[in-house]
């Protein structure tokens, strides 16, 4: 178990539960969502470091992509053999 | 006990059901039984968050008794513990969305079909038709008990209701017993409540910040080590019939109990 300031855990926790519970959606479906999303990145750059994050903009819960489209990507390979 | 549906409930809130039904679930599971947790605190969802699993919920409880998905897409399996399952509460609807019947129906669903060994029914708070509907289905009940006046008063109108609602098998988890106060004689002890109400405890769990830490990162304390998880794991071992003996928490009459208190210690 972790040790030592688990408040912080758990005030994003909380407020994460809580941006789900006022925005009334199932936070499992916004993680599949996620989860789907970050899959069709990978597909295109299968080594970058992208990454899909679910974050709290006030009263919305909003998912953040980054996907850096680097020029000496891997992903380059994938779309050459296509 | 040989109740397979249980209902967890305490008449009063916040004594402790919600850990109770996470922790002794865990704790089944942990020693080999396929347990199914099922909240059904309509509107006021909160297993979820004391397991740890709130992120993964897609479907719930009222989803399944309106036939909108199937009971296994409902069904969230813990990842911690082999054959622990929860099915948690609509957080949007009230709880005129339950129907006793139907929800008896969906209890019986998950142990013929879905094979389950045993469940454990949080109950809301109250003795309105969200207990009543947490009721129906259970031939067992754990009934959630700290040792003070409201928490018994009420715990003792709880065991009326359940009897009165063919709920043979009850017990009483002791949660939040402080031994230092009960050996002081400023505490009821297990032994008090057992006089007062006339049920059998089947657990005694000390007062712990153990439990505030783990409920912190969602995970339930018997999957960790602290007095309180080991207190449950105890009392799960008791719920299967093992004999485990209790930690002593009884007031201290003797002699040197006589002498601290002279010189002002607990």
């Amino acid at each position: 178990m972790k040790r030592g300031r688990t408040k912080e855990t758990l005030k994003d926790r909380l407020e994460l539960v809580l941006a789900y519970d006022r925005a009334q959606i199932p936070p499992g479906k916004v993680d599949a969502l996620r989860n789907d999303l970050l899959e069709v990145v990978r597909r295109y750059f299968p080594t970058g470091n992208s990454s899909v994050e679910i974050e709290q903009r006030g009263d919305m819960v909003v998912l953040m992509a980054n996907i850096p489209l680097d020029e000496d990507s891997p992903g380059r390979a994938a779309e050459r053999n296509r | 006990m040989n109740a397979k549906v249980i209902v967890v409930t305490s008449g009063k809130g916040g004594v402790g059901k919600t850990t109770t039904t996470a922790n002794i679930g865990a704790a089944l599971a942990k020693l080999g039984e396929k347990v199914a947790v099922i909240d059904v605190d309509v509107g006021l969802r909160n297993l979820d968050v004391v397991m740890g699993l709130e992120s993964r919920v897609v479907f719930d409880l009222v989803d399944v008794l309106e036939g909108k998905c199937r009971m296994s897409q409902a069904l969230i399996r813990d990842k911690r513990v082999e054959n622990l399952f929860l099915l948690p509460a609509s957080q949007t609807r009230d709880k005129d969305a339950l129907d006793p019947e139907v929800f008896k129906g969906v209890v019986r669903d998950l142990i013929e079909t879905e094979g389950f060994d045993r469940i454990l029914i949080d109950s809301p708070a109250g003795i309105e038709s969200g207990f009543r509907t947490a009721a129906a289905p259970a031939q067992g009940a754990l009934v959630v008990v700290n040792p003070e006046v409201s928490s018994v008063r009420d715990a003792d109108r709880i065991i009326g209701l359940l009897e009165a609602q063919q709920v043979n098998e009850i017990r009483l988890v002791i949660n939040r017993l402080r031994p230092k106060m009960v050996a002081s004689g400023n505490m009821l002890s297990e032994a008090d409540i057992l006089d007062i109400l006339g049920v059998k405890p089947i657990g005694i769990v000390p007062e712990d910040e153990g439990i505030i830490i783990s409920t912190n990162v969602g995970e339930p304390a018997v999957l960790g080590k602290t007095k309180a998880g080991e207190a449950f794991m105890a009392t799960a071992r008791r719920l299967k019939g093992e004999d485990v003996p209790y930690p002593k928490f009884e007031e201290d009459k003797g002699f040197m109990a006589a002498l601290r208190r002279l010189f002002g210690g607990a």
